[in-house]
């Protein structure tokens, strides 16, 4: 067994420089590496470039980048829900690109996958297709898109076993699992860090080959943005 | 003239049994609440469920099991959960069969604008562009007019494009209307709505066609 884990979250992010490239998963703030943005913020590493679906919300996520003016450049599908963001978008502080959520997953696995690129019907006729190559297939159009690349990939999973494997829950899977061996060196944080041979090897999603290092989070807040619930008769 | 929940209702006879439907966020996501019964049928959320439920009863709420919209929800018997990118792949791949989204804005050529007002309101395209850039069935539901009061159906969209030549079907709180390679064809009125009325409304060409019936909900 090759061994991914290490001790704790300083040493997950040994190596994390001033100006480098994120992946970050998460849908809303649904599967974000909650202790992995917590040691960025403690490091105070500054002009980021990240990658995530989403930016967080004012005081958390990556909203708690932003708050600290950490992030130089955002590229994501939808960053409503967060005043600091849009303040510093307007402003011009924040280089935004906002990309469709399909071209912005695909991009992701074409980096995990060894493509460079990939062809996507999406955004082709809008202002998200300007200046890029497209090319036509059976008489439908296409949009060229390069594989992302970056230097680390925080990804959040429910249960790791030591060898890097993974298990998400729910929705909280999200964009972590194709953010796995997309970066230079992926960060999994997991919320229970379980003996190897404990996880049935049917069951993984991730296999550990994808992931550099595993730590178990210390705390999870695992906060809800909109709580909608029914009432019982 | 229909309400929010009218449009929605209407929309639901739409969806057939054995279908896979995406929801949008806003009058869409009420198109579940009337869905006949009797039919089967399953709602992708692309964050990545299939086979989405209710809300969740208080206090059993899960941070983990979320829509697109980041509310809490549940999952009916034979859900599953998977990555973004396996989302888009049954988006793009055309597994989904209808796809039901707003708009701010749709062309009587079926282009639709619906994620960006320059200057005002920049919070992004989430997942609609590689919805409507692959979806075969894609039904709009939308007010017939802004606040304003200007027509949102129009000869061309004057804010920036989320997909080209794509809708199918618009439902507004006046109207039923197919897209047509000649314009929007006037297929049904809303009750106490007349013909008249929702020719004043609509800014691109209208097609009427004989006599046009009101819709029965």
């Amino acid at each position: 067994m090759i061994s991914k884990k290490v001790a704790n979250v300083q040493d997950a992010l040994e190596g994390v420089k001033d100006n480098m490239t994120f992946m970050f998963g998460g849908f809303g703030l649904s599967g974000i590496p909650e202790n992995s943005i917590a040691e960025l913020v403690r490091l105070g590493v500054k002009g980021l470039k990240c990658i995530s679906n989403n930016a967080g919300v004012d005081d958390f996520g990556l909203g708690l980048l932003l708050q600290g003016k950490q992030i130089d450049k955002m590229t994501s599908s939808y960053v409503g829900e967060n005043d600091e963001f849009e303040r510093q978008m307007l402003s011009g502080e924040l280089d935004v690109e906002l990309i469709p959520q399909g071209t912005l997953a695909e991009r992701c696995r074409a980096a995990q996958a060894g493509f460079p690129a990939i062809y996507t019907p999406a955004g082709y006729g809008t202002e998200v297709a300007e200046g890029k190559e497209t090319r036509e297939f059976d008489g439908k159009m296409y949009v060229l898109e390069y594989a992302f690349k970056a230097d680390f990939a925080f990804v959040k999973a429910w249960k790791g076993d030591e060898a890097g494997n993974l298990i998400f829950k729910g929705t909280a899977r999200n964009f972590n699992p194709n953010m796995c061996g997309a970066a230079k060196i992926t960060v999994a944080e997991v919320e229970e860090l379980v003996p190897v041979g404990t996880l049935d090897p049917n069951q993984i999603h991730i296999p550990g080959i994808f992931v550099k290092r595993i730590f178990q989070g210390e705390r999870y807040e695992k906060r809800i943005e909109q709580r909608t619930v029914r009432q019982r008769d | 003239m229909l309400d929010k929940n009218g449009i929605a209702k209407r929309i639901a006879k739409e969806v057939r049994d054995g279908y896979y439907v995406n929801l949008g966020i806003g009058i869409p996501t009420l198109v579940a609440n009337y869905v006949r019964d009797d039919i089967e049928v399953e709602f992708q959320s692309e964050n990545g469920v299939l086979g989405m439920g209710p809300f969740p009863f208080e206090g059993e709420e899960d941070a983990d099991i979320i829509n697109a919209g980041k509310q809490t929800i549940t999952t009916l018997p034979g859900a599953s959960f998977f990555d973004s990118a396996t989302s888009f792949s049954m988006i793009r791949g055309q597994h989904v069969d209808l796809t039901i989204l707003g708009a701010m804005e749709v062309s009587e050529n079926g282009d639709i604008a619906n994620w960006k007002i320059p200057g005002k309101m920049v919070k992004g395209m989430g997942g609609a562009m590689d919805l409507v850039a692959s979806a075969e069935n894609i039904i709009v539901a939308m007010m017939h007019t802004n606040r304003a009061g200007a027509s949102k159906l129009l000869k061309r969209c004057s804010l920036p494009l989320t997909g080209v030549g794509c809708v199918k079907k618009v439902v507004t709180n006046l109207a039923v209307m197919e897209v047509t390679k000649k314009g929007f064809k006037l297929l049904e009125r809303a009750p106490g709505v007349s013909v008249e009325d929702i020719q004043n409304a609509t800014e691109g060409t209208l097609i009427v066609d004989g006599d046009i019936p009101e819709m029965n909900l």
